[in-house]
């Protein structure tokens, strides 16, 4: 973990309610997709958590939804402006067990970090393939991107107004593959985990207190014992969860 | 130079600035950060005698000043807190530390307090009669004098260790409490805990915190923390740690001009990993500032 100052070289609307944020600054704190960095914003106590989308040696970026007030405000930030961020929080996604077919799985605030994770798992030579979850065709964003990293990419939509009509795991059924990766709504979650044919990573979101491990206000109950999202997570593996 | 030195129930502090229970685990997330040698010491989480996972989650709320949360003492339990987390601690911290413990009953009061009482790295005992967030125990020892002072006394039974004993803000009158905890033999009083608070989700129409309430801290409680601690450093003649929405160095200042000898510093924790360390560093020249030579010459200065 390190805590730095980045300046903000975008910060652009995507799709409805959606923005991207690009940061300049040290990402040196940053190993792996899956991990997240925690963001101050003026006026608030807590830091927003996100999910690292891309990074380079001096950029980042990450993929926002505008749910409440601090991403709002969030969203009004103007290109120059100076934030301070825990950069490298979190374990990450392990993907040195994914075979060589993963499968990404991702709905809505969980499709950024996903582009990170392609694009690791492409890197290593595999043959990935991912689907999209979104509520309808003109929520869809990043799924342009990740296909352009060389992924097979399905969609679905729940009004079937783009790809496939219903749920993420309407469109797994048939798929084939060695490995999965998944984040989403809980919902989602459960469902994926009830249908996946094969072993895999989950990535949670917790109401987070300080994100580094000290305050124990994010943990989870898991067949290995107590889990704080933050620290022992976001990325909990199939055989853990009690569900 | 300055002297930022000050004592607490016998021991010197280097500062006294020290991490509230509950808001630095054991010490080990920041001691990748930074070199903990800085702080004064540090209070570990809270210690049961059986391990807790607290309270459901949601359990943390932002809210306006500060943040709310509900965690209801998640901890390994006190065995394996001394056999696991004292040993690793010992590594990355050279100085006395502070156990905080809390109970159900007061033989577990007692039984805990016996077994920090045997760890050698521990300076202090703090007693947590305070916790809002946990049923049957945890605050309700904390709100009436009689029961504060029973506690107080099945302690200082077990140890020979000072006995800070931790207060409650959720209460008529914190002044009798702490009188309570003196008379009983407490050699320090640290106040204040949380403030029993609650938030509503909109989106749900429900509580947002799965607990229904929470304990507030952060800026917000400061102004009440200050009144307190001025309140009962007036009325006992033991050392008072002050505690509530300390932030900065400045904040430091005004509470041990209210009274009190040492402070700690909880929900800054959470909001900035780095926040003692950067109040430690800024103390000096606020200090400076405001013509104070020695911490020690300002205690109670508000008088
Ligand atoms: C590890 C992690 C990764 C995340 N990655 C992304 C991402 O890539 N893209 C994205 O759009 N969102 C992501 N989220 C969710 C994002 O953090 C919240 O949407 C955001 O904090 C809401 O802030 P707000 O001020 O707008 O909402 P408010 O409701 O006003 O916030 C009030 C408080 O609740 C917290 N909070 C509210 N909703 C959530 C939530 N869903 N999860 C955690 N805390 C919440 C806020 O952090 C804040 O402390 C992630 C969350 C976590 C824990
Ligand atoms: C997340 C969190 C956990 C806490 N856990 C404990 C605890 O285990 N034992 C305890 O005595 N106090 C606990 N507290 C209370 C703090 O130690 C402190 O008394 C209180 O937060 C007021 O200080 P502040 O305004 O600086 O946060 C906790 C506070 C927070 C925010
Ligand atoms: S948010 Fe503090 S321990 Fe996870």
């Amino acid at each position: 973990m390190k805590q730095g100052l980045f300046k903000i070289l975008e910060n652009k609307e995507l799709a409805p309610d959606v923005h991207q944020l690009v940061l300049e600054g040290d990402t040196s704190a940053i190993r792996c997709a899956g991990q997240f960095i925690d963001i101050r914003l003026d006026g608030h106590f807590l830091r927003r958590p996100f999910s690292i989308c891309d990074w380079t040696s001096s950029t980042l970026t990450v993929v926002y939804r505008t749910v409440g007030k601090g991403t709002a405000e969030l969203s009004e930030y103007q290109t120059g402006k100076t934030v301070e961020l825990l950069t490298g929080l979190g374990n990450g996604f392990d993907t040195t067990v994914s075979g060589d077919k993963p499968l990404l799985v991702a709905g809505g605030s969980g499709v950024p970090m996903m582009y990170a994770l392609a694009k690791e798992l492409i890197a290593e030579g595999k043959q990935v393939s991912a689907v999209l979850g979104y509520r309808t065709a003109a929520d869809v964003f990043l799924a342009n991107d990740i296909e352009a990293l060389g992924v097979n990419v399905t969609i679905t939509t729940e009004d079937g107004t783009l790809g496939i009509k219903g749920f993420v795991t309407d469109a797994m059924q048939d798929m084939d593959y060695t490995y999965f990766y998944t984040c989403g709504p809980e919902a989602m979650f459960k469902a994926v985990h009830r249908i996946a044919a094969t072993s895999g990573q989950f990535s949670f979101e917790a109401r987070m207190g300080c994100g580094y491990g000290a305050c124990m206000g994010c943990t989870m109950e898991t067949k290995n014992g107590y889990k704080r999202i933050c620290k022992d997570g976001p990325v909990l593996v199939r055989e853990e969860l009690i569900w | 130079m300055v002297n930022t030195k000050t004592t607490l129930c016998g021991i010197e502090l280097d500062n006294p600035v020290i991490p509230a229970s509950g808001t630095f685990g054991y010490g080990s997330e920041f001691a990748e950060l930074y070199d903990i040698n800085c702080l004064g010491t540090l209070s570990m989480k809270g210690s049961t005698r059986d391990p807790r996972f607290g309270n459901p989650t949601p359990r943390i709320a932002e809210c306006a000043g500060g943040m709310m949360n509900s965690v209801g003492l998640q901890n390994p339990g006190i065995d394996a807190v001394i056999s696991t987390e004292l040993p690793k601690l010992r590594k990355v911290f050279h100085k006395p530390i502070m156990a905080n413990i809390c109970g159900y009953s007061l033989d577990e009061y007692a039984e805990n307090a016996a077994k920090m009482d045997k760890a050698e790295q521990v300076g202090w005992l703090e007693i947590n009669i305070s916790c809002p967030n946990v049923h049957c125990g945890g605050m309700s020892f904390g709100t009436v004098p009689e029961n504060a002072a029973e506690v107080t006394r099945a302690v200082k039974a077990v140890t020979t260790k000072p006995v800070i004993m931790k207060l409650t803000p959720n209460v008529t009158d914190i002044v009798s409490i702490a009188r309570a905890c003196e008379e009983a033999g407490a050699d320090g009083v640290s106040l204040i805990n949380t403030m029993m608070g609650m938030a509503i989700d909109l989106r749900t129409r429900k509580p947002l915190l799965a607990n229904i309430t929470g304990g507030l801290s952060g800026p917000a409680v400061k102004p009440v923390a200050l009144r307190m601690v001025y309140q009962v450093s007036q009325a006992v003649n033991i050392p008072v740690i002050g505690i509530g929405g300390i932030t900065t160095a400045e904040d430091v200042l005004e509470m041990m001009l209210a009274g009190a000898t040492a402070v700690e510093v909880g929900a800054a924790n959470v909001a900035d990993p780095f926040a003692c360390k950067k109040i430690i560093d800024s103390l000096p020249a606020v200090m400076e500032k405001y013509n104070i030579q020695s911490l020690k010459d300002i205690i109670g200065g508000a008088h």
